[in-house]
This record gives C-alpha cells, structure tokens and sequence, in this order.
C-alpha cells in the first residue's frame, strides 16, 4: 500500500485539504493494518482522544460518562494491551476497514487545525459484520513540518453498541 | 413442555453442582423465564435521580415492555406503560425530556405528567359510557423506591420490597450510606448487546474466579499506575456470601482504592486530603467498623435476578435483559455521591472508563468471555456446565457458591418451588476435605 507523506509545508489552499487528508487516510490505513505503534506517533504528548457515548454525544469525560477518556498514557497502555495476546477481545485481531469523506477544515490559528469528517469503520471477526458511523473531530497542528493529533473525539451515531458488544478497536 | 427436572444437578453428596446447557439456549426457556421470573419479581427500572425536577421523564425497556417514569407537577415519581389508553401508540418518543403534558401524536389524546387524561379531540364523539377518568395512562402493578433505587413488578401479588431484597438491603445500604447528600446518576450511559445468554452475565459479574486471569491487561495497566496489585492474589479469599432470594454477593479487598475513604494511584494525588476527609467523616457517623466495610471491600451486589450494584473503583449500576436466549441488552450507569468533589468524580468516571465500561481494558474481555461460552454451546456434545467450585469447603469469593445461589433461585422459580434454600448443602466430605 502506497504511504502517503506526512510531510510538507502547509500554505493552505488546496495544499492544506490535501495534507489533511492525506493525513486522515494514512491515520485509517495504519489503523486497518494494526501499525499501532506508528500511529501513536501521530499523537502529541498532550493529547486526548475521547469517545463519548451513544446517548450522550455531546458527553464531557469531566463530569459525564464517556465510553473512552485517553491522555498520552492511557493511549500508549490501549495500545500495549491490543498487542498482547491477553487483550482478548482483539486476539486474533478483527479485519476492520476505515472509511474518511465528509471532510471539513477550519484554520484555528496559523499552525492549528479542526477538522471534522465522517466515517465509517467495519469491524470483521469471529464470523460477524459490525459497522461503526459517526464522525470525527480531529485537532491537528503543525510541528516541525508534521501534522500531529492534538485530540481527536470520536462521536458515534448509533443508539447503543448493538452489534458490537464494546469498543475493542481504536476507532 | 421442557423438562426442567433435568436442568441442574445439585448433589451435595459429591459436592458437584452442574449447569444443563440448555438453559442458555432454549427459546422455551426464556419463555418461561418471562412468565416465572421477569413476570413475578421485583425488576430494577431506575433512579431516583433520573428524573430530579418536576417534568423531567425517561423511557426504558424493562423485560421487554416499554416504560416511561416521570416526575409529575406535584412532585411524585410515576411509572406507566407506553402505550396510549387509546389505541396503543407509543405515547413517550423520546429518550428523556421534561414536559407538563404528553400528547400522542396519532389522535392527539393527551395525558398530563401524573398520567390523567386531559385531553380528547372532539371528545362529543364518545357516548355516555366514555369516561375519561378510566382511561388515564396504566401503570405497572407495583412500583416501590428503596432507598432512591426504583423497582417495579408486572405481579401485584408480589411481596414487598423490602422483603424480597432481603439481606440485598444492607449491601444497598452501604452504597447509599456514603453520600452525605444522596446519590445521583452521572449523565452518559453505556448500552450494549452481548451475543450470549443474559445469565452468563450474572455469573461473570459474581465470579471473582475469573479476574485474575482474563483481565491479565487490566491489572497490567493499572500496576503501570503505581497500583500494588500483587495483593490482587488473595483479595478474593474473603468467605462467599449467599443473601437469601437469589440474592448474592461477591466481595473482595479493594486493593484498587476506593473513592470512598481508601486512596490508592489510581485516585491521583489531588485526591488524597479529600479522601482522608470523607474517612473521618464516615468513622464519626458510623464507627469504625462499618466505615472499614463502606470503604475498604468492594463488593459485587446481584439483586435477583438481573440488577447489578457494582461497588467498587466506582459504583456500575448494571442491568441486562434476553432478547433472545442468546443476545443480551445490556445498560450500566454510574451512580456518585451527590455533590462529589469534581477531582474525585474525575478519578471515578476514570475507574469506570477503564474498567467497567465497553471501551475500557477489561469489559471488552467479559463480553468476549461470555460469547465464546455461547459460541461453545453450539458444540453440544458436552451438555453441562461445571459449577461446583468450593462446594467441598467453605466457599471464597472465588468459588462459584454465588453463581449456585442465584441457579438455586432460578430453578426455584421455573419449577414453581417459589423461593429455595440458596446456601450449599452441608458436604459430608467437608470435614475430611479441610483437615
């Protein structure tokens, strides 16, 4: 599979949607191949990645009840444990595949961006199908000449995790 | 007609306790598990504090029936089917809301929110006999609030509450004890599907046999911390507990923390003083003993036959029900005291996230857990689960006398028997097994 750069310079225009899709897609792809370790590298050190509830999209992780509530520490453990053979929902590993459209940009500040987008997640195992929708907003800025996820939120559509029994991939 | 005789083998004689297979995978069972069990107990529907101001309302499926609970004008917590008087449209549509009235949308009948009927189009239509006093919303046969946890019976000749939650009481009175001002229920809940048989969630939820090896990656994670999980090893060697009813708990040292008055990493530095300060609090109003059971033993609290208090890291209030015998619906909420300290309710929704919750390092695993149980199921061959772990010695937490209380009680109510003897048989073997 071709790897997209994470590199080059930002001048906006069709230059920046182009950087941050390809950054999305190469997000996606490392996810779809369990390169985990890679894609911890798109994070900084202080980000957080949330997934908040099906009844409650809107959720705080401060004072509401969110389904997933990462900074960098927890991040890197989900990470060690959908490695280990222990983390047994994910062991054998499901097939899943991304899919990113639906993408919008608002430049924050000179190096900040927001970024939502829809998506699409198949999830395969253990002979079933369990798609997850909803939409994304990622927080990216530029650091030496690479994008990084500052926070990413997840908010899903469907009422409850019907198919799915949890949130064992990284979505 | 099933043959329930043939369901559980319970031999004290050899101190072994199995499980038929079928009961997680017959349809006729599930059948009659709606009409002798979801049918005649006492089911938990909700929290006080769901509904906290005069409108406020929720919907809910409570053993396959739609629900909604409101707190009307007047200040009252109220049940009622959902269903309009009428002709049976669903009359509550959303999942909460606050409203003075509800009205149907299909012939406009509207119901204020302490069920009355108010209103009729072109109510001249409807002759003498019509009287709209009787045809106010219908609520289940009984509703009763315990201490803010509201249960409902589709059985009007049920017992009271308090009765059927038996010694369950003390153990709900630990939770609720350890607010100063009441609880509440944290906004945000998790709903998910397990393709297994909802008593295999019951077991697992009472099965202390399985922590230490399934969530090898929690543990993992949380020595990371700075947890001393080592004592992991024998917190579950307190003696098991049967409540009476099909009642049980599991408890074990909460060497985790808890957010009530024992610090452990896991609640953050920050969190140290206010933790020492709920302590002294809870040693002056209710000494020092039962401030050590309050804040020092985690507890999993099954309150037959399928609510879950989970008193631990933080307090899951879980509950399940079959959609069919081989698919679960299952709800867990958080319940904080009110007023908590926003550092502590942080540390608490944490615990919850990584734990309790289906994205967190260790559901994940019982969900996986259970739905292979099932998916061996399929196997036949093997007929009969293996339950008798403990029955030969004075059972631990980690013994499955818990999971054999609440199959007592089961077997109890299919067979008709009503309520059983729950507690292991005395074992002639015991004796010769402990010397």
């Amino acid at each position: 599979m071709p790897e997209a750069s994470l590199r080059g310079k930002i001048d906006g225009g069709s230059n920046l949607r182009e950087a941050v899709e390809d950054f999305l897609y190469q997000e996606a792809a490392l996810l779809d191949e369990w390169r985990l370790d890679e894609w911890l590298k798109l994070f900084t050190v202080d980000a957080r990645y949330v997934v908040p509830t099906t009844d409650l999209p809107e959720g705080d992780p401060k004072k509401d009840l969110v389904f997933i509530d990462d900074d960098i520490v927890r991040l890197r453990a989900r990470v060690e444990r959908l490695k280990s053979r222990h983390g047994h929902r994910e062991f054998p590993w499901s097939r899943t595949r991304r899919f990113i459209t639906n993408v919008r940009i608002k430049q924050l500040e000179e190096d900040k961006f927001f970024v939502t987008s829809s998506f699409l997640v198949y999830r395969f195992r253990m002979g079933e199908a369990s798609p997850y929708v909803g939409w994304y907003e990622h927080r990216l800025k530029q650091a030496e000449g690479e994008l990084k996820i500052y926070q990413k939120r997840t908010v899903l559509d469907m009422e409850a995790l019907r198919d799915h029994g949890a949130v064992s991939i990284i979505l | 007609m099933v043959e329930l005789k043939g369901l559980i083998r319970d031999n004290p004689e050899t101190g072994i306790f199995r499980v038929h297979r079928s009961a997680m995978t017959s349809p006729e069972i599930l059948q009659l598990e709606h009409e002798r069990v979801f049918n005649k107990c006492w089911l938990y529907l909700c929290h006080e504090s769901e509904v906290e101001n005069p409108g406020d309302y929720r919907r809910r499926t409570v053993a396959g029936r739609p629900l909604f609970f409101v707190r009307g004008s007047d200040g009252k917590l109220r049940v009622f089917l959902n269903t309009c008087t009428h002709r049976g449209a669903l009359i509550c549509r959303r999942d909460q809301g606050n409203a003075d009235a509800l009205q149907c949308f299909y012939h406009a009948w509207t119901f204020n929110n302490q069920g009355e009927l108010i209103g009729v189009p072109d109510e001249a239509g409807y002759g003498k006999s019509f009287n709209r006093g009787e045809m106010g919303l219908k609520s289940p046969p009984r509703v009763d609030n315990y201490r803010g946890f509201v249960f409902i019976s589709f059985n009007p000749d049920v017992e009271d509450l308090v009765t059927y939650l038996g010694d369950a009481r003390d153990y709900i009175d630990l939770v609720v004890d350890q607010a100063e001002e009441g609880m509440r229920i944290i906004s945000g809940s998790n709903r998910y599907f397990v393709k297994a048989n909802w008593k295999l969630l019951v077991e697992n939820s009472l099965d202390g046999y399985h922590v230490k090896p399934t969530h090898k990656t929690y543990f993992e994670y949380v020595t990371s911390l700075g947890v001393k999980t080592g004592a992991v090893q024998t917190a579950f060697s307190r003696p098991a507990r049967v409540l009476g009813n099909g009642h049980a708990v599991e408890e074990h040292d909460g060497v985790r923390g808890r957010p009530i008055a024992r610090w452990s990493p896991l609640f953050g530095e920050e969190n140290k003083e206010e933790i020492a300060r709920i302590r002294a609090r809870l040693v002056e109003k209710f000494g020092e003993q039962r401030t050590r059971l309050m804040a020092d033993i985690s507890r999993n609290l099954l309150v037959y036959p399928n609510l879950m208090i989970i008193d631990s890291i933080d307090i899951t209030v879980r509950v399940f029900w079959p959609i069919t015998p081989e698919l679960m619906e299952v709800t867990a909420w958080q319940l904080a005291p009110k007023g908590e300290k926003d550092e502590l309710l942080a540390r608490r929704l944490d615990n919850f996230l990584t734990f309790h919750g289906p994205g967190g390092f260790a559901t994940p695993d019982d969900v996986e857990a259970i739905e292979s149980c099932q998916a061996g199921y399929k196997a036949e061959g093997v007929e009969w689960s293996e339950l008798s772990r403990g029955m030969h010695r004075e059972a631990i937490a980690e013994d499955e006398l818990q999971l054999r209380a609440f199959w007592r009680q089961w077997y109890g109510y299919l067979s008709g028997l009503g309520k059983v003897e729950t507690r292991d048989p005395v074992v002639r073997e015991r004796s010769s097994v402990a010397s």
